[in-house]
């Protein structure tokens, strides 16, 4: 008993930084798990990826004027994610390019600047605890700040969820009944980039993005309705958090990486045995039904 | 013009009578000239290359017309113009007593993504968008009201279901049944038959002559020429420009064909700037 206890319970009633951390992976999962589900359900699955890339510029900016200031970097990353996310949903709307091609675009650009300007104006350290987060070090502001942006995020998805449900599954017909299609679109990108903002903190822009996408492609093989992929998203994106701080505690791992791979896991786990058209169940029940 | 019939209250104002009509059971028919549907010099473009060209050409109010033509005659281009969803390059699309928004518009079937994870009585529901908007309450009434227009597409007891593990000709009909819950005077549909068997076309088919029997109006893209000319009592033949309209038998003429086919294949890549009307 005690043994479990100190395996997974002791690290956070010793260590308040532990608390902490715990606490943030549980804002991160509130917001990141239904951000995920939605990417995966609109096909963005990677634009994700390059919009989590793109705060990185924004927050070099905010970190060369004010230190390392979390409300300067955080608005310096929310802004540059704005701007790419604004710039590359004008031009695949108004040139034959494709959305995931005119982001990549935008974000390469946006990750070259942000490169440039860390590894002139700072220390490869800098670049690598923006790159990767720390989320062992998150203090009472950042704490405060992920909370706000999952409770930001929770109450306008349930505001906006018919409207941007409705705009995935037949962006056509809601343009045809005068839907406004568009600024459930645009809202949604605005909370995918304060997600992104709220996880680069803890998990560095590299890695919040994993927190987001493992735990939706994961629920895909759980559940069949929007609502619950977002729960089955959520859970476990809590859960990977849980484990892969125990495990960087117990193995003095990184914790990012340990989270996300923690997630990694649950997602190869899930492709194995999901109720739904998981590859063993497949296996299993090969004997179809009657007609 | 003038060729068009509609049913009009006595002392309703439907525009300027051309023909007088008959009277019998307190209703008057008559010939009217105000068109539900009006298309004045449109041109719309795709990448400068016009998909229709001066297309100029009436609807009537309560008419049951088909358009048809060649692959890359212009056909979904002109019925998304007229739902709104294209704006035209030169020229305008008026609607006469409904908003673009009270369309009700099928998509093609393919523009879908039928793996999105929504059950079968939610899909219908959009159909009410209307009505609830993003924000609006969906009352019992609604859900019974979806329940019954699945009944009458031939889906009882789908509402659960999720729409994409339904087969093909299901989804055709929960889009109908999507359709008629908007309860739309103006009804637009691309392509309803395609990818969808005999015996759901004839339901389908169906539904359409109830709608035409209500005095909705209601304008298919189709490509079985055969189906047309037993269903469809007018048909516009489309090239890019406008070939022929009116009485279906007379616009589905071999030589009409002929001449749509020959206007779509004279597909130009450097065409010059075109500088005048058709």
């Amino acid at each position: 008993m005690t043994v479990l206890y100190d395996w997974l319970i002791g690290p956070f009633a010793d260590f308040s930084f532990m608390r902490r951390a715990l606490v943030a992976c549980l804002a991160l999962s509130l917001g990141s798990g239904a951000m995920g589900v939605f990417l995966v359900l609109r096909r963005m699955s990677l634009i994700g990826d390059t919009m989590a890339h793109s705060v990185l510029p924004g927050a070099a900016i905010g970190f060369m004027l004010a230190g390392v200031s979390l409300p300067a970097m955080s608005l310096g990353g929310f802004v540059a994610g704005l701007l790419v996310a604004l710039a590359s949903g004008l031009v695949s709307r108004f040139t034959p390019l494709k959305e995931d091609a005119s982001f990549a675009s935008f974000f390469m650009i946006s990750l070259a600047i942000g490169v440039l300007l860390v590894s002139t104006h700072g220390s490869t350290v800098d670049l690598m605890h923006v790159l990767f987060g720390s989320i062992l070090a998150v203090d009472d502001s950042s704490l405060i700040l992920m909370a706000s942006v999952a409770s930001v995020t929770l109450l306008l998805l349930a505001v906006i969820f018919r409207g941007l449900v409705a705009e995935c599954f037949d962006p056509l017909y809601l343009r045809a009944v005068k839907g406004r299609g568009g600024v459930y679109h645009v809202l949604f990108l605005v909370l995918v980039v304060l997600n992104m903002v709220s996880g680069f903190q803890a998990l560095g822009t590299l890695m919040a993005v994993g927190l987001m996408m493992l735990p939706a492609t994961a629920a895909r093989f759980w559940a069949r309705q929007v609502w619950s992929l977002i729960f089955v998203a959520t859970l476990t994106a809590f859960v990977s958090g849980y484990i892969g701080l125990v495990l960087s505690y117990q193995y003095n791992l990184p914790s990012g990486p340990a989270i996300v791979l923690v997630a990694g896991m649950i997602y190869l786990i899930s492709i194995a045995v999901g109720p739904r058209d998981g590859i063993f169940l497949r296996l299993l029940t090969r004997r179809h039904l009657r007609s | 013009m003038g060729r068009w019939k509609a049913i009009c209250y006595r002392g309703g104002s439907c525009g300027r009578v051309v023909a007088g009509g008959r009277v019998g059971f307190g209703l008057v028919e008559m010939t009217v000239s105000v068109p539900m549907v009006s298309l004045r010099d449109v041109t719309v473009a795709y990448d400068r290359h016009p998909a229709i060209h001066h297309l100029s050409c009436f609807f009537a109010k309560g008419c049951l017309t088909a358009v048809v033509g060649p692959n890359g005659a212009g056909k979904s281009t002109l019925v998304k113009s007229i739902a709104g969803l294209l704006r035209p390059l030169e020229g305008h699309v008026r609607l006469n007593g409904v908003e673009h928004r009270d369309v009700a518009y099928l998509p093609q079937l393919a523009n879908i993504d039928d793996s999105f994870p929504i059950s079968v009585r939610d899909v219908v529901l959009l159909g009410l968008w209307r009505r609830t908007g993003a924000f609006g309450e969906i009352s019992k009434a609604m859900c019974d009201e979806a329940s019954k227009a699945l009944s009458t597409v031939g889906l009882d007891g789908f509402e659960e279901r999720a729409f994409g593990s339904v087969s093909a000709g299901q989804r055709q009909r929960v889009l109908f049944a999507r359709v008629l819950i908007a309860d739309s005077q103006l009804i637009l549909l691309d392509e309803p038959f395609s990818a969808v068997d005999s015996r759901t076309v004839a339901d389908l088919i169906r539904l359409i002559e109830r709608w035409h029997g209500e005095g909705r109006t209601v304008i298919a893209v189709l490509h079985d020429h055969e189906q047309v000319r037993r269903h469809f009592p007018d048909s516009l033949l489309l090239a890019r420009e406008l070939v022929a309209q009116g009485a279906t038998s007379d616009v589905l003429s071999p030589a009409n064909l002929l001449r749509a086919r020959a206007m779509s294949e004279a597909w130009d890549e450097d065409a010059d700037v075109c500088r005048g009307a058709a």
